[in-house]
């Protein structure tokens, strides 16, 4: 059984193709102008890998933002159910699942059948997702990439106002001005991000195991800061952000069998 | 093109810094002069009152120092003015940097300050002050007095602030000073943007502008949303009239309207700060003074 998940972020869209229910191909490609558009490109890309084509697909299941916008699909499925359902099939004793995307954080609990009990979510703020690392690196003229790298050297970190976009760029800015180091400077970004996060995390209960999806999970310096502030080990997966296309794609599985 | 400046040279957030004099009223050292100096984060403003009447003031931005900042400000208000930092009897320092002005005999919080300020602008009957500062708002309820009865802050967070205008003054390149006549330069009320958040707002302005709108419009939405914010600050607060806006955006006629619109009550009438009338950007400076009034009469009499 062929089963396509597609997860539509606000940045990148992300498909994941299941053979009986075992991830045989992924795809990726920006969200750009034309949502649908795009998710077909991520889409196709994984079917051409897996040597598939859509007539192959018993169920797609759609997720993200855009969820609405997915060509094809023949359900949807809630971002946290998504998280959920991925976080338990990638680390059998995840109960918390944090995802950390371009423009959202959510954290989610859930029980040992990947079944979504509870969540928090962080929106309409950039100051608790990607969106916050991308701004700030621009301030401080650091290719976003360098930015984990770069913090990872500091044995300190500046002291910064995070809890804005706006307000955390002018303070960077100061930084420089007063001949700040940039590793320290990276570091308290990560940090600033990394305490609202878990605050967020801490109004739901931190339940072990802990694991860590979304695109900013594949950042050596948020995923360092977070550690520290949960004070406790976070699991990340290989592929951190196909964690919501890879959890559609499993729901799909469920719903193709009921059909 | 020599002589006019390179088009992204043009620094559309800046406001104009200023002075005044009420040049009729004339100190003696007798009298109890007294200095309020307010560090916000954006702009800094120091008032010189004797015995208790506003005597004159200056407004300026804040550098990247604070103890700069206050000394320029209060320099500035004596300008002109012949008085000496000896003269004061009392210099309270207010505003986000109020621990950081060095000559301050005090410092006392902001919130107390604008009560004040507003209860000697706008007299007695206002019991609501509405603080759009750089960095936060603040509403805040007081008595008769000008006493601080209670009060909530938004602080943390861009939307509504001085500085969220800032940014979408220099994104729609259109001068701070004018934004707020620009943005009712619309033939109809636009939705408001649906964030709050000013960098997400900055991706959907900038969208609706690609998808043809007016900078006018666009920012009619964008003020149209703070505005809405700001007004639910008031509320939970509760709003009791008479109601005032005080800080830089009390001069942001496209704020103030839609704020009066949102929570169906008129402002007490603005003071004609340009010709001859008190500035509602220096409420927290003239309410720091009167404070330093209070406070040195206090110690003569012990």
């Amino acid at each position: 059984m062929i089963t396509v998940g597609i997860d539509l972020g606000t940045q990148t869209v992300k498909a994941v193709v299941l053979k009986d229910g075992a991830v045989v191909s992924r795809g990726k490609a920006f969200s750009g102008f034309d949502l649908t558009k795009s998710a077909q490109q991520a889409v196709d890309e994984a079917l051409k890998e897996a040597k598939l084509s859509l007539s192959d697909v018993n169920h797609v299941t759609a997720t993200g933002s855009g969820m609405e916008m997915a060509p094809n699909a023949n359900s949807t499925i809630s971002m946290m159910g998504a998280d959920a359902q991925a976080g338990v099939f990638l680390f059998l004793k995840a109960r918390t699942i944090i995802d950390v995307g371009a423009e959202e954080a959510r954290a989610v609990k859930c029980d040992d059948n990947g079944i979504m009990m509870d969540f928090v979510v962080n929106e309409r703020c950039a100051a608790g997702a990607g969106a916050f690392i991308e701004a700030m690196a621009r301030a401080l003229e650091v290719k976003l990439e360098d930015m984990g790298p770069l913090s990872l050297k500091a044995e300190r970190a500046s002291p910064i106002n995070a809890s804005c976009v706006i307000f955390g760029e002018s303070d960077v800015v100061t930084l420089i001005h007063r001949q700040e180091s940039k590793p320290e400077i990276a570091r308290a970004i990560f940090d600033a991000m990394a305490d609202r996060i878990s605050s967020m995390v801490h109004r739901l209960g931190v339940n072990p195991d802990v694991v860590l999806v979304g695109g900013v999970a594949k950042d050596v310096g948020f995923v360092a800061s977070l550690k520290r502030k949960l004070s406790i080990d976070v699991l990340i997966p290989k592929y951190p952000e196909y964690a919501g296309a890879l959890g559609a794609a499993l729901v799909a599985v469920r719903r193709a069998k009921k059909v | 093109m020599k002589g006019t400046p390179e088009k992204e040279d043009v620094e559309y957030w800046r406001w104009q810094e200023y002075h005044r004099i009420f040049s009729e009223k004339k100190w003696k050292n007798k009298d109890v002069i007294t200095a309020g100096v307010d560090v916000g984060s954006v702009g800094s403003k120091a008032a010189i009152l004797i015995d208790g009447e506003v005597y004159s003031w200056g407004v300026m931005r804040t550098g990247s120092n604070s103890p700069d900042s206050a000394k320029k400000a209060l320099d500035w208000a004596m300008e002109g003015t012949g008085l000496r930092v000896n003269d004061f009897k009392y210099i309270v320092g207010t505003g986000y940097g109020r621990v950081n002005v060095p000559m301050a005999n005090k410092a006392i919080t902001e919130i107390a300050c604008h009560a004040k300020g507003a209860n000697y602008i706008w007299g007695p009957s206002v019991r609501t002050v509405l603080d759009v500062g750089g960095q936060d708002i603040k509403a805040i309820h007081c008595d008769e007095t000008g006493r601080v009865t209670s009060f909530l802050m938004n602080d943390k967070c861009a939307a509504g602030t001085g500085r969220g205008m800032e940014v979408f003054a220099d994104l729609l390149k259109i001068p701070i000073e004018k934004i707020g006549e620009v943005s009712l330069n619309v033939e109809e009320e636009p939705p408001p943007v649906s964030c709050t958040c000013v960098a997400f707002a900055k991706t959907e302005a900038m969208g609706l502008l690609r998808k043809g709108w007016s900078k006018e419009k666009v920012l009619a939405a964008y003020t149209h949303a703070m505005a809405i914010r700001m007004g639910n600050l008031v509320k939970r607060v509760g709003l009791e009239k008479e109601f005032v806006i005080t800080g830089g955006q009390s001069k942001n006629i496209g704020i103030v309207s839609r704020i009066e619109t949102a929570l169906g009550v008129k402002c007490l009438p603005m003071p004609d700060w340009r010709d001859n009338g008190l500035d509602p950007m220096i409420a927290g400076a003239i309410g720091a003074a009167l404070f330093g009034k209070a406070l040195y009469e206090k110690a003569q009499k012990s």
